[in-house]
Protein backbone atom coordinates (compact mmCIF):
# COMPACT_ATOMS: atom_id res chain seq x y z
CA UNK A 1 0.00 0.00 0.00
CA UNK A 2 2.41 2.70 -1.09
CA UNK A 3 -0.25 4.59 -2.95
CA UNK A 4 -0.13 7.87 -0.96
CA UNK A 5 3.59 8.34 -1.52
CA UNK A 6 3.22 7.62 -5.19
CA UNK A 7 0.39 10.06 -5.52
CA UNK A 8 2.23 12.73 -3.62
CA UNK A 9 5.32 12.55 -5.80
CA UNK A 10 3.37 12.32 -8.99
CA UNK A 11 1.20 15.36 -8.50
CA UNK A 12 3.86 17.64 -7.05
CA UNK A 13 1.73 19.84 -4.82
CA UNK A 14 1.95 23.59 -4.72
CA UNK A 15 3.47 24.75 -1.48
CA UNK A 16 0.73 25.94 0.81
CA UNK A 17 -1.87 23.38 -0.10
CA UNK A 18 -2.40 20.70 2.45
CA UNK A 19 -2.59 17.25 1.02
CA UNK A 20 -4.73 15.42 3.49
CA UNK A 21 -7.71 13.54 2.33
CA UNK A 22 -10.33 14.79 4.73
CA UNK A 23 -12.51 11.94 3.69
CA UNK A 24 -10.57 9.23 5.39
CA UNK A 25 -7.88 11.20 7.21
CA UNK A 26 -5.17 9.66 5.08
CA UNK A 27 -5.87 6.03 5.41
CA UNK A 28 -3.50 3.86 3.43
CA UNK A 29 -5.01 3.24 0.02
CA UNK A 30 -6.65 6.65 -0.18
CA UNK A 31 -6.51 8.12 -3.62
CA UNK A 32 -5.65 11.76 -3.78
CA UNK A 33 -7.69 13.38 -6.47
CA UNK A 34 -7.37 17.09 -6.47
CA UNK A 35 -4.67 19.61 -5.74
CA UNK A 36 -7.14 22.41 -5.29
CA UNK A 37 -7.09 24.45 -2.14
CA UNK A 38 -9.76 22.31 -0.66
CA UNK A 39 -7.82 19.11 -0.33
CA UNK A 40 -10.49 16.53 -0.70
CA UNK A 41 -10.03 13.56 -2.80
CA UNK A 42 -11.86 10.68 -4.17
CA UNK A 43 -11.38 7.92 -1.75
CA UNK A 44 -13.15 4.61 -1.43
CA UNK A 45 -12.82 4.58 2.30
CA UNK A 46 -14.69 7.75 3.15
CA UNK A 47 -18.09 6.29 3.67
CA UNK A 48 -17.07 4.74 6.97
CA UNK A 49 -16.94 7.88 9.07
CA UNK A 50 -19.48 10.17 10.68
CA UNK A 51 -17.94 13.30 9.23
CA UNK A 52 -19.15 12.51 5.73
CA UNK A 53 -22.70 13.01 6.96
CA UNK A 54 -21.62 16.28 8.56
CA UNK A 55 -20.04 17.48 5.34
CA UNK A 56 -23.17 16.82 3.35
CA UNK A 57 -25.29 18.42 6.07
CA UNK A 58 -23.14 21.56 5.94
CA UNK A 59 -23.61 21.75 2.18
CA UNK A 60 -27.36 21.40 2.54
CA UNK A 61 -27.50 24.20 5.12
CA UNK A 62 -25.48 26.44 2.85
CA UNK A 63 -27.90 26.09 -0.06
CA UNK A 64 -31.08 25.72 1.94
CA UNK A 65 -32.70 29.00 0.90
CA UNK A 66 -31.68 28.97 -2.73
CA UNK A 67 -33.94 28.15 -5.57
CA UNK A 68 -32.50 25.20 -7.38
CA UNK A 69 -30.30 24.54 -4.39
CA UNK A 70 -30.39 20.81 -5.02
CA UNK A 71 -28.02 21.05 -7.96
CA UNK A 72 -25.64 23.20 -5.91
CA UNK A 73 -25.71 20.64 -3.12
CA UNK A 74 -25.01 17.78 -5.53
CA UNK A 75 -22.23 19.80 -7.17
CA UNK A 76 -20.70 20.28 -3.75
CA UNK A 77 -20.89 16.59 -2.96
CA UNK A 78 -19.40 15.74 -6.33
CA UNK A 79 -16.57 18.24 -5.79
CA UNK A 80 -15.85 16.72 -2.40
CA UNK A 81 -15.89 13.06 -3.30
CA UNK A 82 -15.42 13.04 -7.06
CA UNK A 83 -18.75 11.25 -7.41
CA UNK A 84 -22.13 11.03 -5.73
CA UNK A 85 -22.07 8.24 -3.17
CA UNK A 86 -25.37 6.54 -2.51
CA UNK A 87 -25.16 7.33 1.19
CA UNK A 88 -24.68 11.01 0.47
CA UNK A 89 -27.76 11.05 -1.76
CA UNK A 90 -29.76 9.41 0.98
CA UNK A 91 -28.63 12.06 3.45
CA UNK A 92 -29.53 14.81 0.97
CA UNK A 93 -32.99 13.31 0.54
CA UNK A 94 -33.51 13.01 4.25
CA UNK A 95 -32.36 16.53 5.12
CA UNK A 96 -34.03 18.37 2.27
CA UNK A 97 -37.29 16.50 2.70
CA UNK A 98 -37.45 15.53 -0.96
CA UNK A 99 -37.98 12.02 -2.13
CA UNK A 100 -34.88 10.06 -2.97
CA UNK A 101 -36.18 9.36 -6.43
CA UNK A 102 -36.25 13.10 -7.28
CA UNK A 103 -32.65 13.44 -6.25
CA UNK A 104 -31.66 10.29 -8.09
CA UNK A 105 -33.45 11.67 -11.17
CA UNK A 106 -31.45 14.90 -11.06
CA UNK A 107 -28.23 13.01 -10.40
CA UNK A 108 -28.74 10.75 -13.40
CA UNK A 109 -30.01 13.55 -15.66
CA UNK A 110 -26.86 15.66 -15.72
CA UNK A 111 -23.68 14.34 -17.25
CA UNK A 112 -21.65 16.38 -14.80
CA UNK A 113 -22.75 14.07 -12.02
CA UNK A 114 -21.45 10.56 -11.67
CA UNK A 115 -22.75 7.83 -9.44
CA UNK A 116 -19.58 5.82 -9.91
CA UNK A 117 -16.22 6.77 -8.45
CA UNK A 118 -13.98 8.34 -11.08
CA UNK A 119 -10.34 7.54 -11.64
CA UNK A 120 -7.43 9.74 -10.67
CA UNK A 121 -6.89 10.81 -14.25
CA UNK A 122 -9.65 11.97 -16.52
CA UNK A 123 -9.08 11.35 -20.24
CA UNK A 124 -11.52 13.14 -22.51
CA UNK A 125 -11.34 12.52 -26.24
CA UNK A 126 -13.22 14.94 -28.46
CA UNK A 127 -15.39 13.23 -31.06
CA UNK A 128 -17.03 16.39 -32.34
CA UNK A 129 -17.44 16.81 -36.09
CA UNK A 130 -14.06 18.44 -36.73
CA UNK A 131 -12.19 15.91 -34.62
CA UNK A 132 -14.23 13.04 -36.04
CA UNK A 133 -13.24 13.77 -39.63
CA UNK A 134 -9.62 13.93 -38.53
CA UNK A 135 -9.74 10.40 -37.20
CA UNK A 136 -10.78 10.84 -33.60
CA UNK A 137 -12.51 7.43 -33.69
CA UNK A 138 -9.17 5.66 -34.06
CA UNK A 139 -7.87 7.61 -31.07
CA UNK A 140 -10.92 6.50 -29.10
CA UNK A 141 -10.33 2.89 -30.14
CA UNK A 142 -6.72 3.10 -29.10
CA UNK A 143 -7.66 4.47 -25.68
CA UNK A 144 -10.21 1.69 -25.32
CA UNK A 145 -7.58 -0.89 -26.16
CA UNK A 146 -4.85 0.58 -23.97
CA UNK A 147 -7.02 1.20 -20.93
CA UNK A 148 -9.31 -1.76 -21.45
CA UNK A 149 -12.46 0.26 -20.79
CA UNK A 150 -15.24 1.69 -22.90
CA UNK A 151 -16.01 5.43 -22.95
CA UNK A 152 -17.71 6.49 -19.73
CA UNK A 153 -15.96 3.79 -17.69
CA UNK A 154 -13.15 3.76 -15.19
CA UNK A 155 -10.29 1.30 -15.08
CA UNK A 156 -10.41 -1.26 -12.32
CA UNK A 157 -7.46 0.23 -10.47
CA UNK A 158 -9.25 3.61 -10.48
CA UNK A 159 -6.33 5.22 -12.25
CA UNK A 160 -8.08 6.36 -15.43
CA UNK A 161 -11.54 7.45 -16.34
CA UNK A 162 -12.16 7.61 -20.05
CA UNK A 163 -14.90 9.55 -21.76
CA UNK A 164 -15.74 11.00 -25.13
CA UNK A 165 -16.95 14.57 -25.37
CA UNK A 166 -18.71 16.24 -28.24
CA UNK A 167 -16.77 19.47 -28.62
CA UNK A 168 -14.11 21.25 -26.62
CA UNK A 169 -14.21 24.46 -28.63
CA UNK A 170 -10.71 23.97 -30.01
CA UNK A 171 -11.64 22.51 -33.38
CA UNK A 172 -8.55 23.91 -35.08
CA UNK A 173 -6.46 21.59 -32.92
CA UNK A 174 -8.41 18.41 -33.60
CA UNK A 175 -8.35 15.58 -32.84
CA UNK A 176 -7.92 16.90 -29.36
CA UNK A 177 -7.45 14.95 -26.14
CA UNK A 178 -7.70 16.52 -22.70
CA UNK A 179 -6.14 14.72 -19.79
CA UNK A 180 -6.49 16.27 -16.34
CA UNK A 181 -7.06 19.68 -17.89
CA UNK A 182 -4.06 19.47 -20.23
CA UNK A 183 -4.73 19.78 -23.93
CA UNK A 184 -3.05 17.46 -26.38
CA UNK A 185 -3.58 18.79 -29.91
CA UNK A 186 -3.61 16.86 -33.18
CA UNK A 187 -3.36 13.48 -31.55
CA UNK A 188 -3.08 10.30 -33.59
CA UNK A 189 -3.46 6.76 -32.36
CA UNK A 190 0.31 6.28 -32.06
CA UNK A 191 0.57 9.05 -29.45
CA UNK A 192 -1.97 7.55 -27.10
CA UNK A 193 0.66 5.44 -25.36
CA UNK A 194 2.82 8.47 -24.83
CA UNK A 195 -0.09 10.46 -23.37
CA UNK A 196 -0.91 7.71 -20.91
CA UNK A 197 2.74 7.44 -19.86
CA UNK A 198 3.00 11.17 -19.38
CA UNK A 199 -0.12 11.18 -17.28
CA UNK A 200 1.34 8.56 -15.03
CA UNK A 201 4.45 10.61 -14.47
CA UNK A 202 2.40 13.64 -13.61
CA UNK A 203 1.39 16.13 -16.21
CA UNK A 204 2.12 19.02 -13.92
CA UNK A 205 5.81 18.75 -14.72
CA UNK A 206 4.97 20.22 -18.08
CA UNK A 207 3.84 23.51 -16.58
CA UNK A 208 6.47 26.15 -17.10
CA UNK A 209 6.44 28.11 -13.91
CA UNK A 210 10.12 28.72 -13.30
CA UNK A 211 10.91 30.26 -16.66
CA UNK A 212 11.06 34.01 -16.06
CA UNK A 213 12.67 34.93 -19.35
CA UNK A 214 10.62 37.41 -21.27
CA UNK A 215 9.90 36.55 -24.89
CA UNK A 216 7.15 37.59 -27.28
CA UNK A 217 4.61 34.95 -28.28
CA UNK A 218 2.27 34.97 -31.22
CA UNK A 219 -1.16 33.59 -30.41
CA UNK A 220 -4.19 32.42 -32.35
CA UNK A 221 -7.84 31.82 -31.66
CA UNK A 222 -8.44 28.16 -30.81
CA UNK A 223 -11.68 28.16 -32.73
CA UNK A 224 -10.99 29.91 -36.05
CA UNK A 225 -7.21 29.67 -35.93
CA UNK A 226 -6.83 33.31 -36.97
CA UNK A 227 -4.14 35.44 -35.43
CA UNK A 228 -5.05 37.55 -32.44
CA UNK A 229 -1.97 39.75 -32.92
CA UNK A 230 -2.55 43.47 -33.49
CA UNK A 231 0.48 44.85 -35.31
CA UNK A 232 -0.90 48.39 -35.34
CA UNK A 233 -1.09 48.65 -31.60
CA UNK A 234 2.21 48.06 -29.86
CA UNK A 235 2.59 47.34 -26.19
CA UNK A 236 6.14 47.38 -24.83
CA UNK A 237 7.41 47.62 -28.39
CA UNK A 238 5.78 44.41 -29.59
CA UNK A 239 2.46 43.76 -31.35
CA UNK A 240 -0.27 43.33 -28.78
CA UNK A 241 -2.75 40.49 -28.39
CA UNK A 242 -6.21 41.80 -29.13
CA UNK A 243 -9.33 40.15 -27.74
CA UNK A 244 -12.83 41.32 -27.02
CA UNK A 245 -14.10 41.19 -23.48
CA UNK A 246 -17.41 41.75 -21.84
CA UNK A 247 -18.28 42.11 -18.21
CA UNK A 248 -21.35 43.52 -16.56
CA UNK A 249 -22.93 45.71 -19.23
CA UNK A 250 -19.61 46.65 -20.79
CA UNK A 251 -18.20 45.24 -23.97
CA UNK A 252 -14.97 46.34 -25.57
CA UNK A 253 -11.44 45.52 -26.66
CA UNK A 254 -8.62 44.42 -24.46
CA UNK A 255 -5.00 44.39 -25.55
CA UNK A 256 -2.49 42.23 -23.74
CA UNK A 257 1.23 42.45 -23.88
CA UNK A 258 2.57 39.64 -26.04
CA UNK A 259 5.66 39.34 -23.89
CA UNK A 260 5.47 36.10 -21.95
CA UNK A 261 5.78 37.01 -18.29
CA UNK A 262 4.53 40.57 -18.71
CA UNK A 263 1.12 41.46 -17.34
CA UNK A 264 0.65 44.85 -19.01
CA UNK A 265 -2.81 45.34 -20.48
CA UNK A 266 -4.73 48.14 -22.10
CA UNK A 267 -8.50 48.10 -22.10
CA UNK A 268 -11.29 50.14 -23.59
CA UNK A 269 -13.14 50.04 -20.31
CA UNK A 270 -11.51 50.02 -16.94
CA UNK A 271 -11.82 46.54 -15.44
CA UNK A 272 -12.38 46.55 -11.69
CA UNK A 273 -10.12 44.19 -9.75
CA UNK A 274 -11.42 40.66 -9.23
CA UNK A 275 -13.80 40.96 -12.21
CA UNK A 276 -13.99 37.85 -14.38
CA UNK A 277 -14.77 39.11 -17.91
CA UNK A 278 -15.71 36.81 -20.75
CA UNK A 279 -13.11 36.70 -23.52
CA UNK A 280 -14.04 36.53 -27.19
CA UNK A 281 -12.16 36.22 -30.47
CA UNK A 282 -12.49 39.57 -32.30
CA UNK A 283 -12.67 37.76 -35.66
CA UNK A 284 -15.04 34.84 -35.20
CA UNK A 285 -16.64 36.11 -31.96
CA UNK A 286 -16.35 32.68 -30.38
CA UNK A 287 -15.86 32.71 -26.66
CA UNK A 288 -12.29 31.89 -25.73
CA UNK A 289 -13.08 29.36 -23.06
CA UNK A 290 -11.55 26.07 -22.14
CA UNK A 291 -12.17 23.34 -19.65
CA UNK A 292 -9.49 24.42 -17.20
CA UNK A 293 -9.95 26.51 -14.08
CA UNK A 294 -7.26 28.70 -12.58
CA UNK A 295 -5.28 26.69 -10.02
CA UNK A 296 -5.01 29.78 -7.79
CA UNK A 297 -8.41 31.43 -7.91
CA UNK A 298 -10.64 28.90 -9.74
CA UNK A 299 -11.71 31.43 -12.38
CA UNK A 300 -11.95 29.98 -15.92
CA UNK A 301 -8.69 29.97 -17.88
CA UNK A 302 -8.59 31.52 -21.34
CA UNK A 303 -6.81 29.27 -23.83
CA UNK A 304 -4.77 30.81 -26.66
CA UNK A 305 -2.95 28.80 -29.29
CA UNK A 306 0.76 29.58 -29.60
CA UNK A 307 2.47 29.65 -32.99
CA UNK A 308 4.57 26.55 -33.44
CA UNK A 309 2.28 24.36 -31.36
CA UNK A 310 1.15 24.41 -27.81
CA UNK A 311 -1.12 26.59 -25.85
CA UNK A 312 -0.91 29.36 -23.30
CA UNK A 313 -3.71 29.74 -20.82
CA UNK A 314 -4.25 32.91 -18.84
CA UNK A 315 -6.50 33.40 -15.86
CA UNK A 316 -9.55 35.48 -16.72
CA UNK A 317 -9.74 37.18 -13.33
CA UNK A 318 -8.47 40.76 -13.25
CA UNK A 319 -5.52 40.89 -10.91
CA UNK A 320 -4.74 37.20 -11.00
CA UNK A 321 -1.46 36.60 -12.81
CA UNK A 322 -1.84 32.87 -13.04
CA UNK A 323 -1.01 31.35 -16.41
CA UNK A 324 -0.03 28.00 -17.86
CA UNK A 325 2.16 27.45 -20.87
CA UNK A 326 2.14 24.12 -22.58
CA UNK A 327 4.46 24.04 -25.54
CA UNK A 328 5.17 20.36 -25.26
CA UNK A 329 2.72 19.64 -28.12
CA UNK A 330 3.19 15.94 -28.72
CA UNK A 331 4.89 14.71 -31.81
CA UNK A 332 5.79 18.19 -32.98
CA UNK B 1 -65.08 33.95 -16.61
CA UNK B 2 -63.12 33.65 -19.82
CA UNK B 3 -64.76 33.72 -23.23
CA UNK B 4 -63.24 31.62 -25.97
CA UNK B 5 -64.28 29.91 -29.14
CA UNK B 6 -63.80 26.17 -29.65
CA UNK B 7 -64.62 24.83 -33.14
CA UNK B 8 -66.74 27.94 -33.69
CA UNK B 9 -68.76 27.45 -30.51
CA UNK B 10 -68.61 30.25 -27.96
CA UNK B 11 -67.94 28.99 -24.49
CA UNK B 12 -67.18 30.68 -21.20
CA UNK B 13 -65.11 28.88 -18.60
CA UNK B 14 -63.50 29.66 -15.25
CA UNK B 15 -59.99 31.03 -15.10
CA UNK B 16 -57.48 28.21 -14.96
CA UNK B 17 -59.57 25.78 -16.96
CA UNK B 18 -57.52 23.91 -19.51
CA UNK B 19 -58.51 23.68 -23.17
CA UNK B 20 -59.04 19.95 -22.74
CA UNK B 21 -61.52 20.52 -19.94
CA UNK B 22 -63.32 23.20 -21.96
CA UNK B 23 -63.56 20.94 -25.01
CA UNK B 24 -64.73 18.00 -22.92
CA UNK B 25 -67.36 20.30 -21.41
CA UNK B 26 -68.65 20.92 -24.94
CA UNK B 27 -68.54 17.21 -25.67
CA UNK B 28 -65.76 17.49 -28.24
CA UNK B 29 -63.65 14.34 -28.24
CA UNK B 30 -59.91 14.78 -27.79
CA UNK B 31 -57.84 11.60 -27.44
CA UNK B 32 -55.56 11.53 -24.41
CA UNK B 33 -53.03 9.11 -23.07
CA UNK B 34 -50.87 10.66 -20.37
CA UNK B 35 -53.76 12.71 -19.03
CA UNK B 36 -55.64 11.29 -16.09
CA UNK B 37 -58.25 12.72 -13.83
CA UNK B 38 -56.77 13.29 -10.40
CA UNK B 39 -53.19 13.64 -11.60
CA UNK B 40 -51.49 16.89 -12.58
CA UNK B 41 -51.45 17.59 -16.32
CA UNK B 42 -48.14 16.55 -17.81
CA UNK B 43 -48.27 17.02 -21.58
CA UNK B 44 -45.95 14.11 -22.36
CA UNK B 45 -47.82 12.08 -24.97
CA UNK B 46 -48.85 15.06 -27.17
CA UNK B 47 -51.93 13.17 -28.35
CA UNK B 48 -54.27 15.91 -27.17
CA UNK B 49 -52.82 18.60 -29.45
CA UNK B 50 -55.21 21.27 -30.67
CA UNK B 51 -54.65 24.23 -32.97
CA UNK B 52 -54.94 27.71 -31.50
CA UNK B 53 -54.91 31.17 -33.11
CA UNK B 54 -55.72 32.42 -36.58
CA UNK B 55 -54.44 30.24 -39.47
CA UNK B 56 -51.27 31.94 -40.71
CA UNK B 57 -49.94 32.13 -37.16
CA UNK B 58 -51.77 29.21 -35.66
CA UNK B 59 -49.85 26.71 -33.62
CA UNK B 60 -50.31 23.33 -32.02
CA UNK B 61 -50.43 23.12 -28.24
CA UNK B 62 -51.25 20.30 -25.86
CA UNK B 63 -54.77 20.99 -24.66
CA UNK B 64 -54.25 19.20 -21.35
CA UNK B 65 -51.70 21.77 -20.19
CA UNK B 66 -52.81 24.93 -22.01
CA UNK B 67 -55.00 27.23 -19.90
CA UNK B 68 -57.99 28.91 -21.55
CA UNK B 69 -57.29 32.49 -22.63
CA UNK B 70 -59.68 35.33 -23.29
CA UNK B 71 -60.71 35.46 -26.96
CA UNK B 72 -58.75 32.36 -27.99
CA UNK B 73 -59.83 30.48 -31.11
CA UNK B 74 -59.35 26.75 -30.78
CA UNK B 75 -59.79 24.02 -33.37
CA UNK B 76 -59.79 20.50 -32.01
CA UNK B 77 -60.17 18.58 -35.25
CA UNK B 78 -58.57 20.59 -38.06
CA UNK B 79 -56.62 18.74 -40.74
CA UNK B 80 -53.37 19.86 -39.21
CA UNK B 81 -54.38 18.56 -35.78
CA UNK B 82 -55.55 15.21 -37.14
CA UNK B 83 -52.34 14.79 -39.16
CA UNK B 84 -50.23 15.56 -36.11
CA UNK B 85 -52.19 13.12 -33.96
CA UNK B 86 -51.92 10.33 -36.50
CA UNK B 87 -48.19 10.81 -36.67
CA UNK B 88 -47.93 10.78 -32.88
CA UNK B 89 -49.98 7.63 -32.59
CA UNK B 90 -47.82 5.93 -35.22
CA UNK B 91 -44.73 6.85 -33.25
CA UNK B 92 -46.31 5.53 -30.06
CA UNK B 93 -47.19 2.32 -31.86
CA UNK B 94 -43.66 1.99 -33.13
CA UNK B 95 -42.27 2.04 -29.62
CA UNK B 96 -45.02 0.15 -27.82
CA UNK B 97 -47.00 -1.98 -30.28
CA UNK B 98 -48.57 -4.35 -27.79
CA UNK B 99 -50.49 -1.76 -25.79
CA UNK B 100 -54.19 -2.20 -26.30
CA UNK B 101 -54.86 1.38 -25.20
CA UNK B 102 -52.65 2.71 -27.96
CA UNK B 103 -54.04 0.23 -30.46
CA UNK B 104 -57.55 1.38 -29.71
CA UNK B 105 -56.61 5.03 -30.07
CA UNK B 106 -54.99 4.18 -33.38
CA UNK B 107 -58.04 2.27 -34.56
CA UNK B 108 -60.30 5.16 -33.65
CA UNK B 109 -58.14 7.41 -35.83
CA UNK B 110 -58.21 4.95 -38.70
CA UNK B 111 -54.51 4.29 -38.41
CA UNK B 112 -54.03 0.76 -39.71
CA UNK B 113 -50.31 0.65 -40.26
CA UNK B 114 -47.31 2.36 -38.81
CA UNK B 115 -44.31 3.18 -40.95
CA UNK B 116 -41.44 3.27 -38.49
CA UNK B 117 -38.87 0.83 -37.27
CA UNK B 118 -40.61 -1.44 -34.83
CA UNK B 119 -39.32 -1.43 -31.29
CA UNK B 120 -40.82 -3.41 -28.51
CA UNK B 121 -40.52 -1.13 -25.55
CA UNK B 122 -42.73 -1.66 -22.57
CA UNK B 123 -42.88 2.02 -21.67
CA UNK B 124 -43.82 5.21 -23.48
CA UNK B 125 -42.64 7.49 -20.65
CA UNK B 126 -46.06 9.04 -20.19
CA UNK B 127 -45.32 9.54 -16.50
CA UNK B 128 -48.71 8.35 -15.30
CA UNK B 129 -47.19 5.90 -12.84
CA UNK B 130 -44.73 8.48 -11.51
CA UNK B 131 -47.52 10.97 -10.84
CA UNK B 132 -49.76 8.28 -9.41
CA UNK B 133 -47.03 7.22 -7.02
CA UNK B 134 -46.23 10.69 -5.73
CA UNK B 135 -49.59 12.45 -5.98
CA UNK B 136 -52.17 9.83 -5.12
CA UNK B 137 -50.16 7.26 -3.20
CA UNK B 138 -47.91 9.86 -1.54
CA UNK B 139 -44.97 7.52 -1.85
CA UNK B 140 -42.53 8.89 -4.43
CA UNK B 141 -40.98 5.49 -4.94
CA UNK B 142 -40.49 5.64 -8.70
CA UNK B 143 -39.38 8.44 -10.96
CA UNK B 144 -37.64 9.29 -14.18
CA UNK B 145 -33.95 8.48 -14.40
CA UNK B 146 -31.41 9.33 -17.05
CA UNK B 147 -31.86 11.61 -20.00
CA UNK B 148 -32.69 11.44 -23.68
CA UNK B 149 -32.33 7.94 -25.01
CA UNK B 150 -31.53 6.58 -21.59
CA UNK B 151 -34.60 8.06 -19.93
CA UNK B 152 -36.49 5.41 -18.05
CA UNK B 153 -38.79 4.88 -15.12
CA UNK B 154 -37.14 3.38 -12.13
CA UNK B 155 -36.43 3.33 -8.44
CA UNK B 156 -33.31 4.96 -6.98
CA UNK B 157 -30.21 2.86 -7.62
CA UNK B 158 -32.46 0.32 -9.36
CA UNK B 159 -33.04 -1.49 -6.12
CA UNK B 160 -36.17 -2.05 -4.11
CA UNK B 161 -37.41 1.25 -2.73
CA UNK B 162 -38.11 1.47 1.00
CA UNK B 163 -41.03 3.83 0.43
CA UNK B 164 -42.80 1.50 -2.02
CA UNK B 165 -45.79 -0.18 -0.42
CA UNK B 166 -46.37 -2.49 -3.39
CA UNK B 167 -49.80 -0.92 -3.86
CA UNK B 168 -49.81 -1.64 -7.58
CA UNK B 169 -51.15 1.80 -8.42
CA UNK B 170 -48.44 2.33 -11.02
CA UNK B 171 -49.42 -0.86 -12.86
CA UNK B 172 -53.09 0.00 -12.58
CA UNK B 173 -52.71 3.32 -14.41
CA UNK B 174 -50.14 2.17 -16.97
CA UNK B 175 -51.45 2.38 -20.54
CA UNK B 176 -48.59 0.35 -21.97
CA UNK B 177 -47.95 -2.68 -19.83
CA UNK B 178 -51.10 -4.59 -20.61
CA UNK B 179 -51.41 -8.07 -21.88
CA UNK B 180 -50.60 -8.39 -25.49
CA UNK B 181 -53.42 -8.48 -27.99
CA UNK B 182 -52.45 -11.54 -29.95
CA UNK B 183 -53.87 -10.77 -33.29
CA UNK B 184 -51.96 -12.53 -36.01
CA UNK B 185 -51.54 -9.90 -38.71
CA UNK B 186 -48.12 -8.71 -39.83
CA UNK B 187 -46.04 -7.07 -37.15
CA UNK B 188 -46.74 -3.49 -38.06
CA UNK B 189 -50.45 -3.78 -38.76
CA UNK B 190 -53.17 -2.66 -36.39
CA UNK B 191 -56.34 -4.67 -36.84
CA UNK B 192 -58.72 -2.26 -35.17
CA UNK B 193 -60.91 -5.22 -34.41
CA UNK B 194 -61.22 -4.46 -30.73
CA UNK B 195 -62.32 -0.87 -31.11
CA UNK B 196 -66.03 -0.08 -30.96
CA UNK B 197 -67.13 -3.66 -30.72
CA UNK B 198 -69.43 -5.19 -28.19
CA UNK B 199 -67.65 -7.90 -26.21
CA UNK B 200 -67.96 -10.89 -28.54
CA UNK B 201 -66.76 -13.61 -26.26
CA UNK B 202 -68.18 -12.53 -22.92
CA UNK B 203 -71.38 -14.50 -23.43
CA UNK B 204 -69.82 -17.43 -25.24
CA UNK B 205 -68.94 -20.25 -22.88
CA UNK B 206 -66.28 -21.73 -25.17
CA UNK B 207 -64.09 -18.66 -24.66
CA UNK B 208 -63.71 -18.90 -20.93
CA UNK B 209 -59.96 -18.81 -21.22
CA UNK B 210 -59.76 -15.63 -23.26
CA UNK B 211 -56.46 -13.87 -23.10
CA UNK B 212 -57.23 -10.21 -22.60
CA UNK B 213 -59.02 -9.55 -19.38
CA UNK B 214 -58.87 -5.78 -19.71
CA UNK B 215 -61.36 -5.66 -22.51
CA UNK B 216 -62.62 -8.49 -24.63
CA UNK B 217 -61.19 -8.68 -28.06
CA UNK B 218 -62.07 -10.47 -31.26
CA UNK B 219 -58.48 -11.58 -31.47
CA UNK B 220 -59.07 -14.40 -29.04
CA UNK B 221 -61.94 -15.60 -31.08
CA UNK B 222 -59.79 -15.72 -34.16
CA UNK B 223 -57.01 -17.42 -32.30
CA UNK B 224 -59.31 -20.11 -30.93
CA UNK B 225 -60.30 -21.09 -34.44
Amino acid sequence: MDQPQEAATATQPDPGTVEICISCMHLPGCRLRSKQEEPVLSCDLFEEGEWSADLVAALIDKHRDQRGGLISILEGVQAKYGYLPEKALRIVAERTGRSLVDIYGVATFYKAFSLEPKGRHMCSVCVGTACHVRNAPTVVEEFERKLGVKPGETTEDREYSFETVNCLGACALGPIVVVDGHYFPQVNARQVDEIIDKTQNGLDFIEVTTDKRVFPVEVFCARCNRSLMDTDHLIEGYPSVRVTISFGRKHGWLRLSSLYGSFTIESEHEIPAETIPQFFCPTCHAELAGATDCPNCAAPMVPLIVRGGGMVQICSRRGCTSHLLDVSGLGS
Amino acid sequence: MIQLKINGIDVSVDRGTTLLEAATFLGLPIPTLCHMEGLTPYGACRLCVVEIGAPPNSRLVTSCTYPAEEGLTVRTASNRVLRARRMIVELLLASCPQSKTIQDIASAMEVRQQRFRQENEDCILCGRCVRMCSEQMMAGAIGFTGRGQDRAIGTPFDSHSEVCRLCGGCIYVCPACELRCTYTDPEKAICGGCANLAPPCADKPQFDDMMCYMQPCVACEIKKD
